[in-house]
């Protein structure tokens, strides 16, 4: 236990400090509201005068975009921007003379990051698409509850899970940023691609029937399309541990890989300053 | 004002703000290649969509394409101009940096426009042009003769409207020191609005995108007449022609706010 202790401490600090930033939370959920009222207009427009039978009820389609509001910023959007910081400054050699492993101290700071930012703003939407719009009598629109008790808790396992992908998707984008001295061009680049892979600008069940079966193996699949396809019980029993098996084995092998890369980028690094 | 053309100082801006961008290259075109991949990443969504469905109360996805192209060209246009206007609460109000604005004899307003030319907004160009080629060839359109001075004119109108919403970003800067990313949704949630026909949206939002932020203004109505469609809203060609001038009218308004925060400004420097 001892061994994990300086890792906890490093995810409980940032968790606190980045909780803090409540304007910053407020403005978020504003956004986050707006947009996913916009697409839940575009989506009803295109089910109000389907010919073919979708392959999602318009029900599902509606919670599915509430949540991917909600936990919207689990997407890997950026490098951490302290480590790029820290990089570019120099100030990354205080963390290499911490008697730690680099890669598990930012792995920490990447889940509490995200976690802390994630906890307000889904609350506050929740609370809105959950429960006003039920309450205000526009319950067609509004976040459906999990289809039962087991979807309940295979979904709070699916968002560990995506807290844990997501976290170490970003590490590769830190070890991008060490390895060229700038965060700008991964995080460019890493952006538009999960929010088109996992599902986020479009389920990936509207995708053509021949691109799915590709697109719902691919490491971003399981930061949308399988948690909230668990959420409102579309997979359940063993396709939900299916699902949840692609999460995890991507989470593995993507730890091991940042691990190994990150290890050859500080190999190679120069430190700036002086 | 009366010694200096401000068409020639503000050319003089631009060349100067380009050189310095060309300074370095391989940024200008990494950022240019992200903003063509970011803007790109919705239409294939769009794409998705409509291949699943085949169609949105009529409307296909050559359609979709036009309504795509002119506002994401708008946008970048105004996107381009304004960046003064953008970093203007964190790097004029909260430095104290507006109070050299100030003692020049000019227009703040018009110096902040001169502030940068974003030559990175390039790719969303590029990526607006392509979408909109491509929807044109899906349509098989032939460009009626009024077709091309009415884009014309909305994307005029558009760039104004946007810039008006980037002004009115940076008035907020007056009391709240920093720029709101609030805003955003104004600006990003407008252009993201008006990428679908205007029909297929709620009352309240149509009611909101013509009167409140008149979005539809510059982008549906100019857009529909340009395609030589009739409006499923009912609007005659003649007001959805005349529209994009509402643009122009939301830009005063908005240079009369930011006119009104400047006479409130009380500096922060020292």
């Amino acid at each position: 236990m001892a061994a994990v202790a300086p890792y906890l401490a490093a995810f409980s600090a940032r968790f606190q400090l980045v909780l803090q930033y409540r304007a910053a939370a407020i403005a978020g959920f504003a956004t986050q509201l707006w947009w996913g009222a916009l697409k839940i207009m575009v989506l009803a427009a295109f089910f109000y005068g389907a010919t073919r039978s979708p392959p999602m009820s318009l029900t599902n389609a509606i919670t599915y975009t509430w949540l991917g509001q909600a936990f919207l910023i689990f997407l890997p959007w950026n490098a951490d921007p302290e480590v790029a910081e820290m990089v570019r400054s120099g100030a990354v050699a205080y963390d290499r003379l911490r008697p730690l492993d680099t890669y598990g101290w930012w792995y920490a700071r990447a889940v509490a990051w995200s976690a802390a930012r994630v906890v307000p703003r889904a609350v506050l939407l929740f609370a809105v698409a959950a429960v006003l719009l039920p309450a205000l009598g526009l319950g067609q629109w509004s976040l459906r509850p999990p289809a039962g008790l087991a979807a309940t808790g295979l979904f709070l396992i699916a968002m560990i899970g995506v807290a844990l992908l997501s976290a170490s998707i970003v590490l590769l984008v830190n070890v991008i940023a060490v390895a060229s001295m700038t965060d700008r061009g991964a995080n460019l680049m890493i952006a538009p691609f999960s929010n088109l892979f996992s599902g986020g600008i479009v389920p990936l069940a509207f995708f053509p029937d021949w691109l799915r079966p590709g697109l719902r193996l691919q490491p971003f699949a399981g930061l949308v399309d399988i948690p909230y396809r668990i959420y409102f019980g579309e997979l359940a029993g063993w396709g939900a541990l299916q699902g949840l098996a692609v999460q995890l084995g991507w989470t593995l092998l993507l730890v091991l890989a940042g691990h190994a890369a990150l290890g050859a980028a500080m190999r190679r690094l120069q430190v700036q300053g002086g | 004002m009366s010694a200096v053309n401000p068409l020639g100082l503000y050319l003089h801006y631009a060349r100067a703000s380009v050189r310095a961008q060309a300074q370095y290259p391989a940024a200008f075109l990494m950022l240019s290649a992200a903003q063509f991949l970011g803007t790109g990443i919705e239409i294939v969504g769009v794409w998705a969509l409509f291949a699943r469905f085949g169609q949105v109360l009529g409307w296909r996805f050559g359609d979709i394409c036009i309504f795509y192209g002119v506002v994401n060209f708008t946008f970048a246009l105004a996107d381009t101009i304004t960046r003064g206007f953008d970093i203007f609460g964190t790097e004029y109000v909260r430095t104290g940096a507006f109070d050299r604005l100030l003692l020049r004899p000019l227009p703040t307003a018009f110096q902040l426009l001169g502030h940068e030319v974003r030559l990175s907004r390039l790719g969303r160009f590029v990526e607006a042009l392509l979408v909109f080629v491509i929807g044109a060839s899906l349509l098989h359109w032939t460009f009626g003769p009024a077709a091309i001075p009415l884009l014309v004119w909305a994307v005029m109108g558009g760039a104004a409207l946007f810039s008006g919403i980037m002004i009115l970003s940076a008035t907020l800067a007056f009391w709240t020191v920093e720029s709101l990313e609030i805003v955003n949704v104004i600006s990003y949630g407008g252009v993201e609005a008006a990428q679908y026909p205007l029909n297929i949206y709620a009352a309240w939002l149509r009611e909101f995108l013509i009167f409140v932020i008149p979005i539809a203004c510059v982008a549906y109505f100019p857009v529909v007449a340009a395609l030589g469609r009739p409006d499923p809203l009912g609007a005659p060609f003649w007001l959805m022609a005349a529209s994009p001038a509402v643009g122009f009218l939301f830009l005063g308004v908005c240079l009369w706010i930011f006119g009104f925060g400047v006479r409130r400004y009380t500096s922060t420097g020292s």
